[in-house]
């Protein structure tokens, strides 16, 4: 496939919308108007970023803990992104869900509390495609540690046996939390183990944007093409602790994480849209100000927001809603 | 009217509900061509096609997980056959978390339209791990319906009603029901769910029961008669909703209770309904609510232990003369 300008500066602008999002949303933290976990993927942002970019508004995707990034390329706008993290009513899921964003009318499904809960969950929004006979794909995002759990071997192996089409992209950041691949599985590649399921694994290059955007377009097309899924594995790493309540130094060397910092994703693609001359460091430079610009704006409509209703706490559980829930008084 | 079984209403519900929607499809181990472990899905591979009746791999999580995330994708309506209900225990995620909180943690989107058929009971020697009821695990969650038919007519028109509903649906059939013959219009029509059923009147004591548990109560009841005690028996059918308005009309009317389930009492229905009518009717209560339930051991596979181990109507006839004595 032919790789335009306007793609490459589509990719660097959303990974610098993922980048600053992220960012500020750390500072929130500390602010405390974020509550919660936030689990950042700076860092990740070439997979993020390059295995959505190739998605329809009307394709479906769950990701993990680590989704703010996806989320944002999907198309959901930053304020009620960093509003649902605040627990505020302009949150896409009205500040009930925090981490477990989602936003239906855009085909983000979700994530699953219970981490690798997700893979099971893609393959029936994949077997929904397929019987309805449209040609959408679902998207599951996950990290290397929840290979190894069951759910991943029943949703990948029915979602091969069925031919449905879903795409696995595993964003190997080496960690589960604090735990070492080499730890807890004996394989280097979690593609590889596409081939117990006798479908396609494929290992890229995770921190550029440009190999995991032809890896994973091709993947989507085969999906289309009712072939069945793929696995894909971009191997890349998390700057931040699992969460913003550590900072990643207990169990990573800091030269570990210095290096890995030296292969940030975004300025390779910077480098690569200058060296090339595909833009001006002028040009980037301005879509770096328009990012910043409409964040400001973005994070201002989320502190403004008001909090929820207290009556929504009892709204939303059922849809038809005539189960008895007692009250919060006795 | 005709008479069929349990088994045969059940498949008679899903037959006409896959008639009548074509987002309706069946998933489960076995549910094909073997049609099903029980029979209830015998015939519908033939009639709708492995496309809607399908086999799947022995993965549990991925059958509730793929149904709810069909559900959740959009205007899908799974009808899920776990081969035991003791098997939630690999599947709690999807139906517990999953389909129980999706929709709240999602801000009102989606539905979660799915049903999870799973039978459940001892019907002699199945043994600690085949032979559970397990609904008082689901009924401590949120999100969720539960409901627990004792009768052939119940068991279509409740899984009918179940199928159409837009809420997740845990739908519970004791083992030993599914040869049961009732009488069952041949037609349409649904239970309404949320309704118990008050199954014999009386004014001395209200028996509360559902799924198998509701034989055994009758059972008893009659036996109570014949000694000069009028015990009312009430089906309470769905377990969420529960029929809150039934249950204490019949406390107000007796003051006496006896709740019966065929799972263990530590942390049961029992003790939810007994808390739930404690809070709202003390007054009305002459004395403590009984509950007979099975003794806090895994259930054990010897069918002697077993019988000693379940729940029966003389067990229910005790528990009667308790609270009266009271």
């Amino acid at each position: 496939m032919e790789i335009t300008k306007s793609l490459m500066l589509e990719l660097y602008e959303k990974m610098l919308l993922n980048r600053i999002v992220e960012e500020e949303m750390a500072k929130l933290v500390i602010e405390k108007k974020i509550f919660g976990a936030l689990h950042l993927g700076i860092g990740h942002e070439a997979l993020s970023v390059g295995a959505t970019l190739p998605m329809r508004k009307d394709d479906y995707l769950v990701f993990s803990h680590r989704g703010v990034g996806h989320s944002l390329t999907k198309g959901i706008p930053p304020s009620q992104i960093v509003g649902e993290f605040m627990g505020r009513s302009i949150g896409c899921s009205k500040g009930k869900g925090g981490v477990h964003l989602s936003d239906y009318s855009r085909g983000v499904l979700g994530i699953s509390g219970s981490q690798g809960g997700n893979f099971v969950i893609a393959a029936g929004a994949g077997l929904r495609a397929k019987m309805k006979g449209t040609d959408q794909v679902a998207m599951c995002f996950f990290g290397e540690g929840t290979s190894n759990r069951g759910p991943f071997h029943e949703g990948v192996n029915m979602a091969a046996v069925w031919k449905l089409p879903v795409i696995f992209v595993c964003e190997n950041d080496t960690y589960s939390f604090s735990t070492h691949q080499k730890q807890v599985m004996l394989i280097d590649n979690v593609a590889d183990r596409a081939a117990s399921y006798g479908i396609p694994g494929v290992v890229v290059d995770g921190n550029d944007v440009l190999a995991v955007y032809q890896a994973v377009n091709q993947a989507v097309e085969r999906a289309r093409a009712g072939e069945g899924p793929t696995i894909i594995e971009g191997k890349t790493y998390r700057w931040c602790g699992h969460h913003e309540f550590e900072d990643g130094t207990k169990y990573r060397d800091k030269a570990e994480i210095e290096a890995w910092k030296q292969k940030c994703p975004i300025i390779r693609v910077e480098k690569q849209l200058i060296n090339y001359g595909t833009a001006t460091k002028k040009e980037l430079k301005q879509i770096e100000e328009q990012v910043k610009e409409n964040i400001q704006k973005e994070l201002e409509l989320a502190n403004n927001s008001p909090v929820p209703k207290p009556e929504e706490l009892f709204t939303d559980v059922y849809a038809n809603p005539e189960v008895f829930q007692r009250g919060i008084s006795l | 009217m005709r008479e069929i079984t349990y088994a045969e209403a059940l498949n008679e519900a899903l037959r006409e509900e896959m008639e009548r929607d074509d987002t309706v499809f069946i998933m489960g181990q076995d549910v094909g061509k073997f049609g099903g472990i029980f029979g209830v899905t015998k015939g519908l591979y033939e009639k709708f096609g492995q496309k809607r009746v399908r086999d799947t791999p022995l993965s549990e999580s991925a059958i509730i997980g793929g149904a709810v995330g069909a559900a959740a994708a959009g205007g899908m309506r799974p009808v899920c056959e776990l081969m035991l209900a003791d098997f939630v225990g690999v599947c709690v995620d999807e139906i517990y978390n999953k389909a129980g909180k999706w929709k709240y943690m999602h801000g009102g989107t989606p539905d979660i339209s799915i049903v999870v058929r799973a039978p459940m009971g001892a019907k002699g020697g199945g043994g600690s791990e085949h032979s559970q009821c397990p609904e008082a695990l689901f009924m401590h969650g949120t999100g969720l319906k539960m409901l627990v038919p004792s009768t052939p007519y119940d068991a279509k028109g409740l899984l009918k009603g179940a199928i159409r509903d837009n809420d997740p649906v845990v739908f519970f059939e004791h083992k030993l029901l599914y040869v049961l013959k009732g009488q069952v219009p041949a037609d349409d029509y649904l239970v309404p769910i949320g309704k118990a059923a008050v199954r014999k009147e009386g004014t001395d004591v209200t028996i509360l029961a559902y799924s198998l548990m509701v034989h055994k109560a009758i059972e008893a009841a009659l036996t109570l008669e014949e000694q000069g005690i009028s015990a009312e028996v009430i089906d309470l059918r769905s377990l969420i909703p529960l029929d809150l308005e039934t249950i204490f009309t019949s406390v107000a009317k007796t003051g006496r209770v006896v709740i019966a389930h065929e799972a263990n009492k530590r942390g049961g229905m029992g003790a939810e309904i007994s808390a739930v009518i404690s809070e709202q009717c003390f007054k009305e209560l002459k004395g403590p609510i009984a509950r007979v339930a099975a003794p806090d051991v895994p259930i054990p596979f010897s069918p002697d232990l077993e019988q000693l181990y379940l729940p029966n109507a003389e067990k229910i006839i005790t528990g009667v003369k308790l609270v009266l004595e009271k």
